[in-house]
């Protein structure tokens, strides 16, 4: 209860809703295309992830504080304005300081551009609330996405690569399951957990009313 | 000609943007509910992929001329955007009942990965403008067939609706994908592209 007390009464439940009760991915099936993608080996989920996060605390302080001055009729456009400037700082960082990265990611990172949590958060929140709020919706957004992309991660690897953070994890006779490292893999996994979520959500919304 | 066919066939089905890159994953899982509404998103998302592609080609090569490669992404997705709200304009003037069914999808074209997607493969992998063309019809018609057989075997299933409660949804809709990705493994090396 300490967060609660640090972050006020509206901050812990802005978190809160952003971790657990709607989480991008499972609660409100956005950001999957990346979730997907990207999720084959854990150090390209951790610099997605963090890339990510970046840009959507980013985009929040801007866009937060210039939300009375964004007309309505143009406010997807300027959006993607914003958007895609950060985006190109992330490119520029990831060119400079790991070029591997950069390279394994390919497309990838442009495509924060048109990921769709960025874009929601955007149009939900960060357009109705004020600049603090809205640091701390990002910031429990982009925790929230970065750890699932991270926990998929790690499934993927090790069973399709046999390795963690590119260090041999599985003993020598073990058979890699290639399947693992391609979209079928990605998409069974996600599927999977998607149910597990769902069904433990159920759950506890069926005790809290009985 | 046979490398325009061959970056044809390939983006249809052994680099499937939806099946082997993953990409346009939103609309996916919110329109592969019924046939009708996935055919008609499917029309709008080749015209929009075509159109983009064909005007981002020529722009991309003038900003290299000006050496200002580095806001290509800006100016991508304000192309992007600008084609969405035409073809928006478009459909409410001639097919308001197509429009009626999309409802806040039609928008969600700009943020469709495939669309943005499209034009940075076109200059990762250096097409000469026809093969930009081919390629961008292609990829689309390609992730049209993915959610088509999606959708189908969505429609069928619900039918007969002994799916799992908490797999309802988006879960068995990735399963499905899944499978049918797996089955479009099965024509990987029939072509190649770089």
């Amino acid at each position: 209860m300490l967060l609660r007390k640090l972050l006020g009464d509206q901050g812990y439940k802005t978190v809160k809703k952003g971790m657990c009760d709607e989480h991008p991915i499972f609660a409100a099936g956005l950001g999957i295309c990346s979730a997907l993608a990207i999720s084959n080996k854990v150090e390209n989920a951790i610099a997605m992830g963090a890339g990510v996060t970046f840009v959507l605390i980013a985009t929040a302080v801007m866009i937060s504080t210039l939300r009375s001055l964004i007309p309505l009729r143009v406010r997807i456009i300027t959006y993607m304005i914003i958007i895609a400037s950060f985006v190109i700082t992330v490119q520029m960082f990831l060119d400079a300081f790991s070029p591997t990265i950069s390279e394994a990611l390919g497309p990838y990172v442009g495509l924060i551009i048109t990921n769709c949590i960025i874009m929601g958060r955007a149009e939900a929140f960060f357009m109705q609330n004020k600049v603090y709020h809205s640091v701390l919706d990002a910031i429990s957004n982009g925790l929230a996405y970065s750890c699932t992309l991270i926990a998929i991660s790690v499934v993927r690897e090790v069973l399709g690569f046999g390795t963690l953070l590119g260090i041999s994890v599985m003993p020598d006779s073990y058979e890699k399951w290639v399947v693992m490292t391609m979209a079928p893999g990605a998409f069974f996994l996600l599927g999977i957990a998607i149910w597990i979520s769902k069904t433990i959500s159920e759950r506890r919304s069926e005790e809290s009313k009985a | 000609m046979a490398h325009l066919i061959t970056i044809f066939i390939a983006a249809i089905l052994t680099h499937n943007i939806a099946l082997t890159y993953l990409l346009g994953m939103c609309p996916f899982v919110s329109l592969s509910r019924s046939v009708k509404t996935a055919f008609g998103m499917s029309f709008a998302v080749i015209f929009v992929i075509t159109l983009t592609a064909a005007i981002n080609w020529p722009i991309h090569r003038l900003l290299v001329y000006y050496n200002s490669e580095i806001i290509s992404y800006i100016v991508f997705i304000i192309i992007i955007a600008a084609s969405v709200q035409l073809v928006e304009m478009i459909m409410e003037r001639f097919f308001p009942s197509l429009q009626a069914s999309f409802g806040i999808f039609l928008p969600l074209i700009t943020v469709n990965c495939t669309v943005l997607a499209v034009s940075l493969f076109m200059v990762l992998r250096e097409y000469s403008y026809i093969a930009t063309l081919v390629f961008a019809f292609g990829s689309a018609v390609g992730w049209m067939l993915a959610i088509m057989i999606v959708a189908a075997i969505n429609e069928k299933l619900k039918l007969i609706g002994d799916v799992p409660k908490g797999l309802r949804g988006t879960g068995i809709i990735m399963i499905i994908a899944g499978i049918i990705a797996l089955a479009f493994l099965g024509f990987g090396g029939m072509v190649d592209i770089k």
